[in-house]
Order: structure tokens, then sequence, then C-alpha cells
């Protein structure tokens, strides 16, 4: 028998371990059901499809092609004018308040420049704090507006100049599209259950006093963490499925991607996970020290990672901390395979990133283990 | 090859600034069972953790079966049966599920037909599928014993291996425990029954890190040098009033009806005993002195020198 690894230890581990998780039905109900239930609040908040959303006009002259718009833009049903005719100071103070999400302004000369086909612009102010709600009614408005002016003025001037539509996204620069959110809560779902369930599994034998018998029989750190580790990835796949499945069919997010490029990112990140979870259980003494580690780096992760706040927004000192979270370079891999259909070469980046996470991470945590008590 | 199980010496153990084990050194013949005592807090544990490589030493060195426990812990590790203070197997696995984890890990076979022979000699059969976590006290000190002989090991380690068991199931205990030995098995085990200890081939005594006494158990009496009076009839409780602090006597303990007074200075306590004796009418003999009687004495030494 090999010294430093025999498969029946670890499969004497793995059967302990898988028993003991199936007995611990609170834990296992947490396994499954946290990752549905956060799929189907996050997932559904941001689904509703943002129709009808309040604006307010602020138009001068109220001339038709001004009313043209207006009826164009309630037509594609994303848009109500609770306020068509407000002055520059009322729509100001509305969309600060949070009255309306979006103020359209019709400059007093807009009429005469478009039957002249002079330039013309009109100003559309949207409420971007909640970006994600937002940006489908501003990606429709351009083409909306411009359509509707045309037809408007059409007849007698066919050379228009065209209109400008200068949109100013307010409060926060960046907008984030909304499919960006699913493939982003499956690193944090993944995240959080991962590496705290993994974290607690080590630090509860310690607790119980169990680890003394572990260590005094024949079990080496290697076995001993594979024991830990492989049950809980193949919690991540079952957490990975339905994830990616309920995405599919419950919320259409769109998968352009390969399939199998994501999987192997997924196993990549799970697996460095499942090993910091792992290390972490190593610095802690009890279960209690254990959850608190988890906080203390999952609630980072969540704000610098980009899952929160776009990445590229953040200041560089912030996007230096970012690099250093697992769930960073996921992020970056899994929505431009997912959402974008990037190849290998495009994510290997991202990709060895993580891989160099897990094996990093690994030689960490055997070389904290503690063979003995002290 | 020695015939020594256990040979360790100058072991030292610190946490922080506290010297826990002090410069222990400890033979164990093969085939000796040997008792461990101490008081409370003493470093009874420890110096079993530190034997089983569980604990790595400040200082000292030893062998543990031929085997280097600073260096070949994996070895010792196959061959030692540790039997922790605490129930310590998995409280939400069943006594079977606990049992060929164990088989697993010591890569035994047929598996099945071990664990089956180990539930069958335990007697719980009918038992096998309950959590371990339900069973009663008695019975978790049966299974975490029956879970560390599984392998076959040269030496057991036992620490406190019968607190809170009943007499007869420690009776039982300790027949077996002798079997083991007769065939060729080692036993180290701490214990707090006096009883036990007398069962022992050889005991060694350890008082807050330092072990102070070893032998067997009439060699440990005959050292500690102690004159036992007993003392019947009469008013005994007033005896024992009087006897406390007076000159020679360290320790007066009541048992029912009867007063035991012990004392160092033989002369002195003769006095003593009798002058009390007179004034309450009550009967005074020489008796032999018991090993509880010789612990007490080693404790209240020990304690002496802390202060
Ligand atoms: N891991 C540890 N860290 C710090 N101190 C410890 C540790 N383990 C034991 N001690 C201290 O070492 C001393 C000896 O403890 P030990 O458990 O060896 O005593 P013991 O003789 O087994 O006592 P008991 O009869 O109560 O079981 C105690 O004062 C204890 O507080
Ligand atoms: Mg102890």
């Amino acid at each position: 028998m090999n010294r430093f690894f025999s498969l029946h230890r670890l499969v004497a581990l793995l059967i302990k371990e898988i028993i003991q998780m199936r007995r611990d039905r609170v834990t296992f109900a947490m396994m499954l059901g946290v990752p549905l239930m956060q799929l189907m609040l996050f997932g559904f908040a941001i689904n509703i499809d943002p129709k009808a959303l309040p604006a307010a006009l602020v138009s001068p002259t109220q001339d038709r092609y001004t009313r043209a718009m207006v009826t164009a833009l309630e037509l594609t049903g994303y848009y109500r004018f609770i306020a068509p005719n407000a002055t520059e100071d009322e729509a100001e103070d509305m969309i600060s308040r949070g009255e309306v999400a979006f103020v359209v302004t019709v400059p007093s000369d807009f009429g005469r420049r478009i039957e002249r086909g002079d330039h013309a612009s009109i100003l559309i102010e949207a409420d971007a704090t909640d970006p994600s709600v937002a940006s489908g009614a501003i990606s429709t408005l351009s083409t909306v507006a411009n359509s509707a002016l045309l037809r408007e003025a059409g007849q007698g001037h066919q050379e228009s100049n065209g209109l400008e539509i200068i949109v100013h996204r307010r409060y926060n620069p960046e907008g984030i599209t909304q499919y960006n959110i699913v493939p982003g809560l499956l690193g944090v779902i993944l995240q959080l259950t991962m590496v705290m369930m993994t974290a607690m599994a080590l630090t509860r034998e310690v607790e119980r006093g169990t680890m003394e018998n572990l260590l005094s029989m024949p079990a080496n750190p290697l076995e001993i963490m594979l024991g830990k580790v492989v049950p809980y990835l193949i919690v991540g796949a079952v957490q990975v499925v339905v994830v990616l499945v309920s995405a599919k069919l419950v919320f259409n997010v769109p998968f352009v991607g390969s399939l199998s490029l994501v999987l192997a990112g997924v196993f990549v990140f799970v697996l460095a996970l499942v090993i910091l979870g792992y290390l972490l259980s190593t610095v802690s003494r009890t279960q209690m020290q254990a959850m608190q580690l988890t906080f203390f780096f999952f609630l980072p992760s969540l704000l610098l990672s980009g899952f929160m706040f776009p990445y590229r927004g953040m200041p560089a000192w912030a996007q230096v901390i970012g690099e250093v979270f697992p769930l960073t370079h996921f992020l970056r891999l899994i929505r431009a395979v997912m959402l974008k259909g990037a190849d290998f070469s495009a994510v290997a980046g991202p990709f060895f990133a993580l891989v160099l996470f897990a094996f990093g991470l690994a030689v960490l945590a055997l070389f904290r283990f503690r063979k003995t008590l002290d | 090859m020695t015939d020594l199980a256990i040979s360790v010496s100058g072991l030292t153990k610190r946490f922080g600034e506290k010297t826990v084990v002090n410069n222990v050194s400890l033979d164990v013949r093969k085939g000796e069972i040997m008792g461990f005592l101490g008081p409370n807090g003493s470093g009874k544990t420890t110096t079993i953790r530190l034997m089983c490589g569980l604990l790595e030493p400040d200082s000292g060195e030893g062998r543990v079966l031929g085997h280097d426990i600073r260096t070949e812990r994996r070895a010792i590790k196959r061959k030692v049966g540790y039997m922790t203070q605490r129930f310590s197997f998995y409280e939400d696995l069943t006594i079977a599920e606990n049992l060929s984890f164990v088989a697993g890990l010591y890569g035994m076979s047929p598996k099945r037909q071990v664990v089956k022979d180990t539930i069958a000699d335990l007697g719980l059969t009918a038992r096998k599928d309950q959590l371990a976590g339900s069973l009663s006290g008695g019975w978790k000190q049966r299974l975490a014993l029956a879970a560390c002989i599984m392998h076959k090991p040269a030496l057991l380690m036992l620490d406190e291996p019968t607190a809170g068991v009943d007499p007869k199931a420690r009776r039982e205990f300790w027949d077996e425990i002798h079997a083991l030995a007769h065939g060729g098995l080692t036993v180290l085990v701490s214990t707090h029954y006096m009883d036990e200890a007398e069962r022992c081939h050889r005991i060694s005594y350890i008082s807050y890190g330092d072990l102070i006494a070893q032998g067997t158990v009439p060699e440990v009496v005959q050292g500690a040098a102690l004159t036992t009076y007993v003392v019947t009839g009469g008013d005994t409780a007033q005896a024992a009033r009087l006897l406390r602090g007076a000159l020679g006597v360290d320790q007066v303990a009541p048992f029912g009806a009867t007063l035991h007074v012990v004392g160092r200075d033989a002369m002195a306590l003769k006095t003593s005993v009798e002058v009390v004796a007179c004034q309450t009418g009550c009967n005074a003999e020489l008796s032999d002195t018991s090993l509880e009687d010789v612990f007490i004495q080693l404790m209240g030494a020990a304690q002496d020198n802390m202060q």
C-alpha cells in the first residue's frame, strides 16, 4: 500500500462524509435551497420587464414633432409620460425624487430645425441608479424616436440631417445589462455555499473532538483534504446544474458560448472555492470562526469583483484588490462565454487565474494543515 | 528489539508559558498494564498525546513500539490503538458505520466480516443501526474500545476509559484488558479509580507535569513511607476535630463510623493519635496504608510545591 495515498482510506473518508452530509438535513436542504431561493429572488426581481416607466417631458413649444415622438414612445409600452408639460426645474425635481425615471427635454428650436433640415437634438436623462431597469427602455428609445420624427417630417423633407439623441445615464454612468446578473449569481451562490460548507466541515471535526481520533488513525493530510473536498464538489455540481437549467428555462438568459467551456470554468472555480473553504477551516478553531472568516472574505469579494458594481468603474486600487478574488475572474469568464460566446483563447487569462488559485490554495492548505493537535 | 513497548525520556510540553508535561520519562514493558494516575489537569492526556504522535514535544525523545515519536508518527499510528478521554467517534453515524469507517482507514479486509464480528463481540448486533450519539455513556465507551482494538494494535493507550461506566461493566472491561494483555498487548491506561490502579501491573503517578512515583502498587505505597491509624468506637467526630492540624497528622478521613488518620512522621502521629483516643474514648490501631491515602498525600505535597 502506498505510504502517502491510499484509495481505501479515501473511500472510507468519502463514505463517512457523504453519510454525515445526508444526515444533516438542514444543511443539506440549505445547499440546494439557498441557490434556488437566491436565484428566484434575484432572478425575478431583475426580470420584471421594465414597462410603463414614468417619464416627464420638458418641451416649451409642444409642437407636432414633440407630440408624435411622445405618442410613439408611449406606444412602445416602456414609457408613461406622467408630466407631459413640465418645466426644467419641475422635471429636475421629479427625477431627483425618483418620481420619474426619465426626463425628455426637447429644445424650443427643435421643430424649426427639423423643418429646415438642420441638425437637431433632444436630451434624455435617465435615472440609472437601477441601470438594469433603465437600459431596456433606453435601448428602444433612439430608434423609436427617430423613426417617429422621420415619419412626421418625412413628407416634405426627404434629406433630414437626422436626429441626435443625447442620453445621460445619470447617477451611474456605466450601465449593466440584466443578463449580467444571472451568470454572476451563479458565481456568488457557489462562492457562498461552497466556501462556507467546507470551512465548517473540518472545524466541526475539531469542535466535536473527532479530529483527535481521526489524527490518531493512519489518514494523511491529502486524504483528509480530498475526503472533505470531493463531496462538496459534488454538491457544487448539483448547484451548477440547478442554476444553469433555471437560467435557461425560467429566465431565458441567452447562452451563446460553449457549454463545455463554461463547465470547465465552473469546475476550476468550485475547486478553488472548496479548497479555500478548507484552508479557512485549518486556521479557525470553531465553526463560528469559520463562518466569520467566510463572511469576512465574502463581502469584499461581492463588492469588488464586479458583481455589484462595474469593475472598470472602480478606482485603480480597488481593481487591484478585486484581482485577488476568484469570483472576479470567474465573472469575467462566465460572462464572456455565456453572453458573448467567447472561445477559450479569449478567456484563457481568467481561466488560468482560477487554476492558479486552486493550485496555490491547495498547496497552502496542505501546508497549513495541522498534523498534530497543537 | 528491546522488550519495551514505550520508552520515552525527558518529555516536555509547554502551552504558552505553562509547562504541562515536565521532563517525564516512562518505560512500559511489553505485555504490561501500566496505570497512569494523577489529579485533574496534571498532564496525563497531554503525555498520552505526545506518545501517540498527536502533539509535538518541546523537548525529550522516545520510542513507541520501536518507532521514534518525532519522526515515525505514521508507523506509530498504525500500530497503536488510542481511546480518547472524550468520546470522539461520529455521533451522527451509526455503530456499524463508525466501525466500517475505522476498518476502511486501516484497510482491514474482509471489511464487512470484521465489522460484523466486532459488533457481534460487543453484543450490539440488534442495535447496529442505532446512531452512536444516542448510545448511553457506558455503551459509547465500549464502542470506542471495540473500535480501537479492531485493527489488532500492539499497544493500547486508554484515556480514562471507564469514566461513568457502571461497576459490572467496569469489571468486564478490566477482564477484557487483562485478557488482551495476556495475549501480548501492552496497555497504558489512565484512571482516577483506586481499584483500577490496583489491577494494573505497575502504576505511574504524574503531578502537575512531574512524574513523581512509579512502580508496583506495594512499591508505591511503601515508597510514600506513611503511617496509618484506624480510629474506631467512641466519638469519632470529636476525634476528627481534635486530630485535624495536630502534630504529625497529615490526613484525617472519616469512613463511615471509622476514621483514617495518616501521617509521615510515625512518632509524632502515634503520640497525637494516642492522646486524642484517650480524650474521646476511641480505639486506635495501626493499619495498612491504602493507595488512596498515598495519592491524597502526593496531591497535597504537589499543591504545597505550587504555592
Ligand atoms: N491545547 C492546549 N492548550 C493549552 N493548554 C492545554 C491544552 N491541552 C491541555 N492544556 C492544559 O494542560 C494541562 C494538563 O491537561 P491534561 O488534559 O493533560 O490533564 P489530565 O491529566 O488529562 O487531566 P484530567 O484528569 O482532568 O483529564 C491543563 O492545565 C490544561 O489546561
Ligand atoms: Mg485527561
